[in-house]
Parts: structure tokens; C-alpha cells; sequence
């Protein structure tokens, strides 16, 4: 399938120049919460491809359908259905992390990027296209994430993906995990030393 | 009656919804450019989750819970699934509420609050009570109490950050981390404040 130049953008810029959490600021609620440990961020990821993908395809099917004075409940519900199916499916096969993720998937309906994007992208664009706008914002909500949990587990725990990548004799020198790193502010700290970088390396504009 | 100060101290301080659970934190960024915005919208936080968490604590025991159609004599349904969706409408229709009272009583605070009104309703704090009051299997006091006291604890988050903003205008930020990066370090900051409450036993 040949892409159209305008396709593309819409995959490609929410991955870096556009990225819904670090430029739109959007979405960062759920974000944070499951970020100690890369396996949860990246099962978290995952989750929210899913919902996001899905539900701005099938909104934008619907978008001529939905009256504008109940879209925003429209949108909710069909948002809603989608996050119950990714929960079930998660309790069905990936019971442990389920059981970490606990509230926080539940939480993705009320994650602003997706009802951001339904709102600003699928109801005037094509499904195709809303798919692939869909797709790359979740995949630049997953980039941010996964970020953040490297940092944190690597800082806080001494581990990447749980395989120790701090050798024991660091520890022997007096080297100390970060428990700070941990706790829920060492996601607030990373996370905004993140988005100074990326907007160093981006050229973006500061407000 | 010691157990509700405990109960609310601890929803407020030490696992504040804001900086411990990461919950509202879209509008949080957004509003709190504006301390009298950041006022209008904390009180219209704390009202609507003081408000929700018992409703929604009714429609689950009574309802969609394990076993909450008993009265019904249906005592094996199970409709819990439905928790996510069932608790957004409720909280919908709730915000809807508050947004024609505020419209009534105070057209400058309405103005004010703009957009981020409606769009209290996915507000990731008010669900995140609702599910937070199931998953902890509170009884209909504690919910209120849990409720207000998450609202609360959102809203002197909110209060503080505005202010701290507030001052920041004076200072030389560095110019690619003006706005959220500088916004989610301090939050970190404030975050260790609040985390210093942690040892407080009731």
C-alpha cells in the first residue's frame, strides 16, 4: 500500500516532533503510575496501542453517524468497550501483570490522549488514516513510557527488564540503588528531564 | 471516628491522588497557569468526587458487584465488568450537574474554567476514586470520606503548584524547559514534600 506524504505525517509525527505526552501534553494521568518496572510500562504500552488504535478507527467509521451534541459520550462509550475488552484480554493471559497494572487499565478511558485524538483527528479524517494516527500516538505514548521505566528500574532496582545490569562489585564499592527512584517522584523528575531534552534535541520551542 | 481523621489524612498527605497515584494530571498541567482557575477547578474536584464515590459505591454493591443482584434473586450474576463504564457514565452525568450550577451561580468562574469543565469527566482522579473505593472494599462512609479527602488532597496539590507558578515568572528558567518540564520537576519537588507526611500515625 502506497502512503500518501499526509498518511505518513500522521503516523510519524506523533513519534518524536508531535509525541502526545512530552509536546501535546496529553495523557500523562496513567502514565506514570506503572512506570517502576519496564515489563508493566511496556504491557501498559501495549494496552493503550491497542485501545487507541482501535477506537479512533472505529469512530472515525462513525464519525458522519455521531450527532456533535452527544459525541463526547458516543466517543465514551465506544472508548469504554474497547478498554473493557484490553482488561479482560489481560486478565485472561497475562494474569501477574494484570494484577500489578490493577485500576491503571481501567484509568486508560479517562486517558486524555485518546479522547484527544478521537476528538482532534478521527471525527474529521478517514478510518485509514485515523488508524495510523491512532498507531503512532500510542506508539509515542509507549516510547515516553518506556522511557521513564528504563531510568526507574535501572536507578531504582539496579535491573533492566529484571536481569541485574549493575555488577555486584559496584555495590561492594558503596554504589546504592535509588530508592527515590522508586517513589512516586523520581517518575515526575525523569519525566520532566525527558521532555527538557527532547526539547533541546527537537528544536521545539519552549512556552 | 479516629479511623475516618486517619482515613481522610491519608488520602490528602500520604497517598495523595495527585503526587502519589499520578491521577488528574492533564488539567493539573493545563489549569494550574492560573491560581483562580486552579481554586475553581479544585473545589469543582473535590465536589464532584465527594459526590461520586458514594453514588458509584451504591451502583457496585447494588448492582454490578459480585453477587449485588441478590435482592433481585439473582444471586449468581456477576456484572462487575461492566465497573469502567458504568462509573463514567455516572460521573458524566454527575459533571453535567455541576457544570449548570456553576453556569447558575457563577458565570465568571464559568467562564473561567472554559473547556476543562466538561472535561472534568475524564478526569483521571474522579474515575481513579471510584475504582480506588472498589478495589480497597471501603463501606459507604469511607467512600464519602475517601472521596472528599482525594479531593481535597487534589486540590491543595493544585492550589500549591499554581502559586509556585505563580512566583516562577520572576525567575530565569531555563528556556526549553519552561512550561511542562519545569512544571513536572517542581511537582517531583513537591511530591518529596508530601511524601515526608508518611510517617504520621493516627
Amino acid at each position: 500500500m502506497a502512503l500518501s506524504k499526509k498518511s505518513k505525517t500522521a503516523f510519524t509525527d506523533p513519534l518524536m516532533s508531535n509525541n502526545p505526552i512530552s509536546l501535546q501534553v496529553l495523557g500523562i494521568c496513567s502514565a506514570l503510575a506503572v512506570t517502576t518496572k519496564l515489563d508493566t510500562a511496556i504491557v501498559m504500552s501495549f494496552a493503550v496501542i491497542a485501545v487507541l488504535s482501535v477506537s479512533n478507527t472505529v469512530i472515525s467509521i462513525l464519525r458522519k453517524m455521531i450527532p456533535t451534541k452527544v459525541r463526547i459520550i458516543v466517543q465514551l462509550s465506544i472508548i469504554a468497550s474497547m478498554v473493557i475488552l484490553t482488561d479482560l484480554v489481560l486478565q485472561a493471559f497475562f494474569y501477574d501483570i494484570s494484577k500489578q497494572l490493577t485500576v491503571f487499565v481501567s484509568l486508560i478511558i479517562t486517558n486524555c490522549i485518546i479522547m484527544g485524538r478521537a476528538e482532534a483527528f478521527a471525527m474529521q479524517n478517514g478510518p485509514g488514516r485515523s488508524l495510523l494516527d491512532g498507531l503512532g500516538n500510542g506508539l509515542g505514548y509507549g516510547l515516553i513510557l518506556i522511557g521513564v521505566a528504563f531510568f526507574r528500574e535501572l536507578l531504582g532496582f539496579g535491573t533492566i527488564y529484571g536481569y541485574k545490569v549493575i555488577p555486584e562489585s559496584f555495590y561492594q564499592a558503596g554504589y546504592e540503588n535509588m530508592g527515590l527512584m522508586v517513589l512516586s517522584p523520581g517518575a515526575f523528575i525523569i519525566l520532566g528531564l525527558i521532555v527538557w531534552a527532547q526539547r533541546i534535541i527537537g528544536k521545539v520551542e519552549g512556552e | 471516628m479516629e479511623h475516618y481523621i486517619s482515613l481522610i489524612t491519608k488520602a490528602v498527605f500520604v497517598e495523595n491522588i495527585l503526587l502519589a497515584y499520578f491521577l488528574g494530571m492533564c488539567s493539573f498541567l493545563a489549569i494550574s497557569k492560573k491560581v483562580d482557575a486552579s481554586i475553581g477547578l479544585g473545589l469543582a474536584v473535590t465536589f464532584v468526587l465527594t459526590i461520586t464515590a458514594p453514588v458509584n459505591w451504591f451502583i457496585y454493591t447494588f448492582l454490578i458487584g459480585d453477587g449485588a443482584l441478590t435482592w433481585a434473586r439473582l444471586p449468581d450474576i456477576n456484572l462487575s465488568f461492566l465497573k469502567p463504564i458504568v462509573f463514567i457514565a455516572v460521573i458524566a452525568a454527575m459533571v453535567q450537574l455541576v457544570e449548570m450550577v456553576i453556569d447558575r451561580f457563577s458565570p465568571a468562574l464559568y467562564q473561567n474554567l472554559g473547556i476543562f469543565l466538561p472535561l472534568i469527566a475524564v478526569n483521571c482522579s474522579i474515575l481513579g476514586g471510584s475504582l480506588f473505593l472498589v478495589e480497597r472494599d471501603y463501606t459507604l462512609l469511607e467512600s464519602t470520606v475517601f472521596g472528599f479527602g482525594s479531593g481535597l488532597g487534589w486540590f491543595l496539590a493544585i492550589i500549591a503548584m499554581a502559586s509556585i507558578r505563580y512566583r516562577l515568572r520572576y525567575s530565569n528558567v531555563p528556556l526549553k524547559l519552561r512550561g511542562i518540564g519545569i512544571t513536572m520537576l517542581l511537582t517531583g519537588l513537591l511530591s518529596i514534600a508530601f511524601m515526608s507526611f508518611g510517617g504520621i500515625q493516627l
